[in-house]
């Protein structure tokens, strides 16, 4: 292994500015003569808009401009859009709501928006705010999921009854119900996934800037894929043909799916931007990301598992309910469907799977991806009800897993649920994590817990997710609007040293280091000699963006491709240069060397020799820099099996993580150091919806609760334990680094793995994410 | 926020002139409750007063018969300081409990009390043990000083100095926190001192009270045994999303056995 090549613990590049607090933020950039915007939101849940009277506001000190739905409107500026179509089961496409950026006529969650006002400071926008006068006729919320498409329910779009955008099925519903009558046993359970908020640590923020001179928009915004959002404002929004629109997302501070998306605020800014004739820089102060930012999850689902009387697993039915909240924000529509119900084999040979989603407006924020997006969702009800199966059956949990697990030899293997998985090691890895967990020893350390008054639990998740989204093919026959390959450019500098341009995005995740890795593995030159740029869509090509735990897997397979391509070149070189065939050139980590000889080129020789192309081959083109675009043939597949061990005080019903054990199988591993960190924060977001977080609105009056840290709860440093994770290697067969993705790992496995546990301390199954202290006194007491 | 005027303070007689003369003014203590209200434009001072700079506000002394906190003086300080460590442990405690280290580094037992928060800690402690509120104008008992949700018996405009408690025989409080807030849930202070035995309850309802079934029993027996059937009624407790009433009034009992217990 080079010394910061594949494999390597490389300290992250980026940390050095990061941890001197040198970053630069949406926020850290200030434009010349740039004004504040501030957003008029919504009080209500649902109400009526009669009249907005801004003339108050427009005089107001400070005050450039003040715009409402009308003024969008009239200047043609597009709603909102979701880019993926999901067909309903009886072939209609799903319903989607108009969603302009600034409401027309009425608001839908508290938080919608208004009206925008601009002013030369920030305090004159919000005093100016508040004299925007809006007559609201207040109408009844329906904030609860499971009763939004009841009959009585207020309905939210005109359009839309029973509030469903779409009612779709996966699978085989007649093979189900037959396994299912037939089935020795038929363990049901119903469950509610609880509603969370994403909380990056930077808020929302976007500079819109106008240059007339060039005709031409800038954005600088926080975005996890700045090429997406040029698209989507350029040709929806219409705000600006995409070559006179340029989007920066500098460094970002977190993102977790929520800066996925397209929002109201950076739509606005931009055009605003224009219309007052400087640039508009908005920043969401943390009780505006908690109202506004897109929420994850929010499912309510029944679902059985049926069984033989051998305990393999016959047939799995499932209803689901999943909140979309008040509009369909940009890719919604696929997380509760193809995120969900294809993952619902999980790792297990089930033969007959069926799933029903009804997709459910409420008066509520969005609801769009949010690490794991979908996956959590199908891995949680799939791993509770197995849990719940082997308790049923007197069956050990570990064996009721491995008696259902698809076999090392099956791969490829085909789901019912539709995807083709690729690889899996799943029995070694469940055992390797009995062993680190000492799972042996865990009836001693109950009996132990006992003599001391506490309850102890052990739970397991053995999860799949599908990452390296996706092959373009395949999902746009799923009804994607986009491709979701990646691009990449790689340049060699006359110098020798290299920049790399990505079209994936990092806000955390450390791809200067680990793409730099790759490449300076690739190319044999020194790892501090590569440079990696992105988030800037006039640096480097289009590119999709990163989500879905693809960065490496397609945007480092892009480098790898653009990196084959100069190698190509660099054997013609080589071999003019050395006077051999070009047959004969082989290359081998950073040299071109004539095969049996000591003849031979450095890499630094060839990029000199293709910019001073004085000794060059004839009708070869200079310069050395290549892209290329990479789609992946398939998803990748992630799995594992995560151990946790909880003890429970039964006096206040306060759980605590006594252990939690991770083995993860994520393909080859780059940087072992940023994985571990990744799984680490992801299992402690596990651990958060599992116990700690919950989104609230309030029944009658829709106001969300749990809108600060006073209500929401944060995992912090004294809520989760020292983690032990392992790896376990199984190279994805199809990607040229063998790469599955790492990000969403630990927030798809740990909540089922959590709540596992505590319901075999409690021996209950009467229990929801999350499980605070009250709620697990309550299930103790009704046990 | 809106906008202020801001003044600094340079002793109590200032402090408390520049408030009155202002009307609508506020004493600003380590803002740990004002300036998130501030910013949330949820109040619309015309001045703030600031008391950092009043020397005569900081400070502890201790003495056979107690401690006396002036006003100005941080969490931090309380729980930190040898003095209190030394003669009332379990006020100590508390304060190491209040918040996180950022919220103990500039809360002052002067705003905690004056905010009387239904939450805060430190109402458990000033009528657990007895103490004395003194102000720029007189002594207000502990007992008679939290009058409500938010409610005190302080008037305008009217300055908390210091707060004396008595030393107990034995003391501690014992806190159920908010997992995200980590104010008290239900925060329970027991004290044992010459005067009998007290258990004083904050969290659990709008304001701070004391429970005399189990001060009874904890006279005649001082024991976690001796409270543990004694049930603390639902009625007036507060509900909200972390906890219902009825698993306050649970945490009542669970709370002052588990303070007995580290008496
Ligand atoms: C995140 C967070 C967590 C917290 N957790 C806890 C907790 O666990 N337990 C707990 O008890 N508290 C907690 N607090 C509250 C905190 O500890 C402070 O006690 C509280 O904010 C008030 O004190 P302050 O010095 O900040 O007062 P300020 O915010 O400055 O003032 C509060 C009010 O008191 C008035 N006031 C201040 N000083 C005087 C005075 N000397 N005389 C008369 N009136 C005065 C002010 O005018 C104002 O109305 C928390 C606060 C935060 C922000």
């Amino acid at each position: 292994m080079a010394e910061n090549g594949i494999g390597a613990r490389s300290l992250r590049k980026e940390d050095a500015r990061f941890l001197r607090g040198s970053g630069n933020y949406v926020d850290d950039i200030n434009r010349p003569g740039q004004a504040y915007a501030t957003f008029v939101r919504s009080p209500h849940a649902h109400a009526r808009i009669e009249k907005i009277d801004t003339s108050r506001a427009a005089e107001a000190s400070g005050v450039v401009g003040v715009f409402t739905g009308d003024d969008l409107a009239a200047d043609g500026v597009g709603g909102l859009i979701c880019g993926w179509m999901v067909t309903d089961r009886n072939g209609e496409n799903m319903k989607a709501p108009p969603h302009p950026a600034l409401a027309q006529g009425k608001v839908n969650y508290v938080g919608d928006h208004v009206a925008i006002v601009i002013a030369n400071t920030l305090a004159e926008a919000r005093d100016a705010a508040e004299l925007v006068e809006v007559d609201y006729g207040v109408l009844p919320a329906n904030v609860d999921t499971d009763k939004a498409d009841a009959d009585g329910t207020p309905q939210i779009h005109d359009d839309i009854p029973g509030n469903m955008s779409y009612d779709w099925e996966l699978g085989d519903a007649a093979a189900v119900d037959e396994a299912i009558e037939s089935a020795a046993h038929v363990t049901t359970l119903e469950i509610v996934n609880n509603r969370l908020i994403p909380n990056a640590i930077e808020p929302r923020s976007a500079i819109g800037e106008y240059d007339p001179a060039s005709d031409a928009f800038t954005l600088y915004t926080t975005s996890q894929n700045p090429h997406v959002a040029r698209l989507v404002l350029s040709a929806f929004c219409a705000i600006a043909p995409e070559h006179k629109l340029r989007v920066v997302a500098p460094d970002v501070g977190g993102g977790f799916g929520s800066k996925i998306f397209i929002y109201a605020e950076e739509t606005v800014c931009t055009w605003a931007s224009k219309k007052v004739g400087c640039p508009v820089k908005w920043t969401a102060d943390r009780s505006e990301s908690f109202v506004s930012d897109a929420h994850g999850r929010d499912h309510v689902t029944k679902a059985e598992l049926a069984l033989d009387s051998d305990g393999k697993f016959t047939a799995l039915r499932v209803s689901t309910k999943a909140s979309m909240g008040a509009y369909l924000s940009t890719f919604a529509s696929c997380v509760p469907t193809y995120l969900y119900g294809t993952l619902l084999a999980g790792q297990y040979t089930t033969p007959a799977i069926y799933c029903n989603v009804k997709a459910l407006f409420t008066n509520t924020a969005p609801v769009d991806a949010y690490r794991g997006a979908g996956r959590p969702e199908a891995t949680y009800l799939l791993e509770r009800l197995v849990e719940v199966a082997a308790r049923e059956t007197g069956t050990d949990p570990a064996e009721l897993r491995k008696k259902n697990f698809i076999p090392p030899d099956a791969f490829p293997y085909t789901t019912p649920v539709v995807l083709a998985y690729d690889s899996g090691s799943y029995e070694a890895v469940l055992d390797k994590a009995c062993d680190i967990a000492d799972y042996r020893g865990f009836a001693e350390r109950r009996e132990e817990a006992n003599t001391r008054g506490k309850l102890r639990g052990i739970g397991f998740s053995s999860y799949i997710e599908a990452c390296g989204i996706a092959p373009s093919a395949a999902v746009g026959s799923l009804g994607a609007g986009v491709g979701l390959w990646e691009g990449a450019q790689v340049r060699f500098n006359p110098t020798g040293s290299v920049t790399v341009f990505t079209g994936s995005h990092a806000h955390g995740q450390g791809h200067e280091t680990t793409f730099a890795q790759v490449v300076a593995d690739k190319l044999g030159v020194d790892f501090e000699n590569v440079e990696v740029v992105h988030g800037d869509t006039d640096k480097g090509p289009f590119g999709m963006g990163t989500y879905g735990s693809r960065s490496i897997a397609v945007g480092g397979s892009a480098i790898i491709s653009a990196c084959d391509k100069l190698i190509e070149k660099g054997k013609k070189i080589a071999a003019h240069a050395l006077e051999a065939s070009e047959s004969d050139i082989e290359y081998d980590g950073g040299t071109f060397s004539v095969a049996g000889t000591d003849r031979s080129m450095s890499m630094g020789e060839i990029a000199f020799a293709a910019y001073v192309p004085h000794n060059y081959p004839e009708g070869l083109e200079p310069g050395f820099e290549e892209s290329a675009f990479y789609d992946p043939v398939n998803f990748t597949f992630p799995a594992g099996t995560q151990i946790c061990e909880v003890e429970v005080d039964p006096d206040t019903g306060e759980v605590e993580i006594i252990k939690f054990s991770a083995v993860d199988d994520v393909g080859t591993v780059i940087n072992p150091m940023i994985v571990e960190g990744q799984v680490h924060g992801g299992v402690t977001q596990g651990i958060g919806q599992a116990l700690l977080e919950n989104g609230v609105y309030d029944g009658d009056t829709g106001q969300l609760v749990s809108g600060s840290y006073n209500d929401y709860t944060m995992p912090r440093a004294d809520d989760v334990p020292t983690y032990d994770v392992e790896m376990y290697e199984t190279p994805c067969p199809h990607n040229p680094l063998g790469v599955k993705g790492c990000g969403e790992v630990g927030a798809i496995a740990a909540p089922p793995a959590v709540i596992n546990a505590i319901t075999d301390a409690l021996s209950t199954e009467d229990i929801d994410m999350p499980a605070t202290p009250e709620r697990v006194w309550q299930a103790l007491a009704q046990a | 926020m809106y906008d202020f005027t801001y003044h600094r303070a340079s002793d109590v007689a200032d402090a408390v002139s520049k408030v009155r003369d202002t009307g609508e003014g506020q004493f600003l203590a380590g803002g740990h409750t004002l300036i998130p209200t501030l910013k949330l434009r949820l109040a619309k001072p015309s001045d703030l007063v600031d008391l950092q700079g009043i020397a005569n506000l900081q400070g502890i002394s201790a003495s056979d018969d107690g401690v006396t906190v002036k006003a100005m003086t941080t969490h931090a300080t309380v729980a930190e300081s040898k003095d209190v460590q030394d003669t009332i442990p379990a006020l100590a405690s508390l304060a190491s409990g209040i918040g996180d280290p950022h919220v103990r580094a500039r809360g002052t037992i002067g705003g905690s009390i004056a905010n009387n928060d239904p939450a805060a800690d430190y109402p458990a402690a000033v009528v657990g043990l007895g103490a004395t509120v003194k102000t720029d104008q007189r002594d207000i008992a502990g007992d008679d000083f939290f009058t409500g949700m938010f409610e005190t018996a302080l008037s305008d405009g009217e300055l908390i100095t210091e707060v004396s408690f008595p030393k107990a025989n034995k003391a501690a409080y014992y806190k159920f926190k908010n997992p995200a807030s980590r104010f008290a849930i239900v925060g329970v202070f027991v004290a044992q001192t010459g005067g009998g035995v007290r258990v004083t309850v904050t969290g659990a309802a709008p304001c701070v009270f004391r429970v005399s079934e189990m001060e009874e029993a904890l006279a005649s027996s001082f024991s976690s045994d001796a409270i543990k059937d004694i049930k603390i009624p639902e009625d007036g407790l507060n509900s909200d999303i972390h906890a219902q009433a009825d698993y306050r009034a649970h945490l009542v009992n669970v709370c002052a056995r588990r303070a007995v217990d580290a008496c």
